[in-house]
């Protein structure tokens, strides 16, 4: 058995308010393998967006066990939780979230320069994953100059540009038309196929069914955690 | 990283040009205005160190003043009551090193078909020595002029270039009040003096020769002034005071009564006048760098904006592997970048400025490498200072909310 990606046990989060604390996560128990695909559903303040921040490494439980690749990171301080989200970790957001007035080419460099690679590196790097996303004519294009589906391809290629071991994404179809969204899914399947662990939210079941597993969150609790057989069906159906 | 950074910085400064623009003015005018000042403020010290320097150093002059007080009083040194036996006695005394008696009237003199009007001092060879003045061509007179009234002159450097132009002087006769006498020397320029007349436009004839030839019946054995040297600044005062009780003696002034005779410090006051210039350049320096510290806290108000609008930004650099030092760094480095930028503008202004003033008005300016090495550094530091606090701040934003930051 290989060692797991993600652990998550006994995970509790709660925010302090005028009322006392409000409990956002309670008991949440997760194991992910490496090269798992996940995804995320539930309704509206059910937690889910808390438990991506926290496997995201951008907020810490309250109590519980967080392990990524080996480590927990409850001990990390702040730095070091910075270098985990720029190696481990890509983030692909609803919002794409790429520097308006940066070009496309040193959108998916930039975090190669906080991984203090040096210059040629990093454009050829940047340039290599623009082309595999099918951009390779836009590098000094700024994003507003390109579509939502290509903006969030752009934000894709930079979450691949460290080499992460996971991509979080968090509703990453949710600013696109379905067709658009459906390239983009395909993309995350690609990328899942080369071994990449995927975790995504989303609220749209078809969206959900590209993933290995779907786990469904309600009121800070998981609520099912079961495997899909489709995708493993269209693979073989697409390998045949 | 660094290179990235600094690349960033340059970029974000461009991105919003007028309010870079605006924020660096502050800066401009700041350091502008602490060169300009600063330039102005040295050069009004160097010309009265020059000047003092001209002066010649621990010098006394004994003046002679009007007895009595009721009636029309006629000026200091008008109606003479010094002697050249008074100056001899003065000699004598502890702490003098060198006397020199003087007369002096303005005259016209001619040399060719050239004339011109100028302050002819009769005195003894001492004076050069006690003025710390030299030749710059041909030689002095001697204590054997004075006892036979020779006619021989030295002539300064502004009567030189009026009368004679081209031509070398020494060995050349003129006439002074249409008396005949021959240039032995030229004297060194030594410029303006501290209260603004031009030292080199005068001439200097034997005090005996003055007085019988030149200006006989207005000085019949008096001096107009004598000029003392003391040994050292510290016993100026102590002079002074024997100087008084000698002269009172001589002139048999009585318990009470007024001198006929005034002693005045010439280093002292000199010295107060560097002094007051000191402080002048002080206060003008301390009033312009008040306009750096606006210019800083409008890098501080504007960086702060900055922070704010770029929350989302700060956000998402976090999310992809930005720590807060580089969060902190890359804001520090775009408030550095506006003042140090700022910086170099108004070092050319101010520099400009002070050249055009100098060129303008013949202020003496002085811009010396300390003073802008000073508006530098005060600039860099201002840029730390002001940009760190809201550097910091983007530092330290929370990373989900800035995230969520619309």
């Amino acid at each position: 058995m290989t060692a797991p990606l993600i652990l998550v046990q006994d995970l509790h989060k709660q925010y302090e308010t005028a009322l006392g604390p409000f409990p956002v996560l309670k008991e949440v128990n997760l194991r992910m393998d490496p090269g798992d695909y996940i995804a995320i559903m539930g309704p509206s303040g059910s937690g889910k967006s808390t438990f991506m921040n926290i496997l995201g490494c951008l907020d810490q439980p309250s109590s519980g066990d967080y392990i990524l690749n080996g480590q927990h990171v409850a001990t990390m301080d702040k730095s070091a939780l910075a270098k985990v989200r720029n190696r481990t970790i890509g983030f692909v957001f609803q919002g794409f979230n790429l520097l308006s007035r940066t070009s496309l080419l040193d959108n998916v460099a930039l975090p190669l320069v906080y991984a203090g690679v040096d210059k040629p590196t990093r454009h050829a790097r940047a340039k290599r994953l623009l082309e595999r996303v099918g951009l390779g004519q836009y590098l000094r294009s700024l994003p507003n100059q390109i579509s939502g589906g290509q903006q969030q391809r752009v934000a894709i290629a930079r979450a691949l540009v460290n080499e992460p071991r996971l991509i979080l994404a968090d509703e990453p179809t949710g600013n696109l038309d379905s067709k658009t969204s459906q390239e983009i899914m395909a993309l995350f399947d690609e990328l899942n196929q080369e071994g990449i662990s995927i975790v995504l939210v989303t609220h749209e079941t078809d969206i959900a069914e590209h993933a290995k597993r779907q786990i469904h969150f309600l009121d800070g609790s998981i609520v099912s955690d079961t495997a899909n057989k489709k995708p493993v069906e269209e693979n073989s159906m697409e390998a045949a | 990283m660094f290179g990235a950074m600094l690349g960033e910085a340059w970029h974000a400064m461009g991105a919003n040009r007028l309010r870079t623009f605006l924020t660096m003015l502050g800066m401009v005018i700041g350091v502008g205005a602490v060169v300009l000042m600063l330039a102005i403020g040295q050069g009004a010290q160097e010309s009265v160190k020059r000047s003092i320097d001209t002066m010649g150093s621990n010098l006394l002059i004994v003046l002679s003043t009007p007895p009595g007080m009721g009636g029309a009083r006629a000026a200091t040194g008008s109606i003479p009551s010094l002697t050249v036996k008074d100056a001899e006695a003065i000699a004598e005394l502890d702490g003098v090193s060198a006397v020199a008696p003087t007369v002096n009237s303005s005259a016209q003199t001619i040399f060719s078909s050239n004339n011109w009007n100028t302050s002819v001092i009769g005195t003894t060879p001492d004076y050069l020595d006690v003025r710390a003045w030299s030749l710059s061509d041909g030689y002095t007179f001697t204590d054997s002029d004075i006892r036979s009234g020779t006619r021989v002159a030295l002539v300064g450097r502004t009567v030189v270039d009026n009368l004679f132009g081209d031509i070398s002087p020494v060995g050349k006769t003129i006439r002074i009040n249409k008396s005949p006498f021959i240039v032995i020397g030229v004297l060194e320029s030594k410029g303006q003096s501290l209260d603004g007349r031009d030292q080199d436009d005068t001439i200097i004839v034997p005090l005996t020769t003055a007085q019988r030839q030149l200006f006989g019946s207005q000085f019949a054995g008096s001096v107009r002034m004598i000029m003392v040297q003391a040994d050292s600044t510290e016993i100026m005062s102590l002079v002074e005071d024997s100087i008084n009780n000698l002269l009172r003696q001589r002139h048999n002034i009585r318990e009470g009564a007024d001198n006929d005779f005034f002693v005045r410090n010439l280093t002292a006051a000199a010295n107060s006048a560097a002094e007051t210039t000191r402080t002048m350049s002080l206060l003008l320096g301390a009033i312009a760098s008040v306009s750096l510290l606006v210019g800083g806290i409008g890098i501080m108000n504007i960086m702060l904006v900055s922070v704010t609008e770029r929350t989302r930004e700060i956000g998402i650099r976090m999310a992809i592997g930005a720590r807060e030092y580089d969060i902190l760094l890359q804001f520090l480095l775009e408030a550095i970048m506006i003042s140090v930028v700022g910086c170099l503008i108004g070092l050319a202004f101010g520099i400009g400025g002070a050249l055009l003033i100098n060129m303008l008005s013949q202020t003496a300016i002085v811009i010396s490498s300390q003073s802008v090495v000073l508006a530098f550094s005060v600039a860099a530091t201002v840029g730390i200072f002001f940009g760190f606090y809201p550097a910091r701040k983007a530092a330290r934003l929370n990373p989900i909310e800035a995230l969520r930051y619309q």
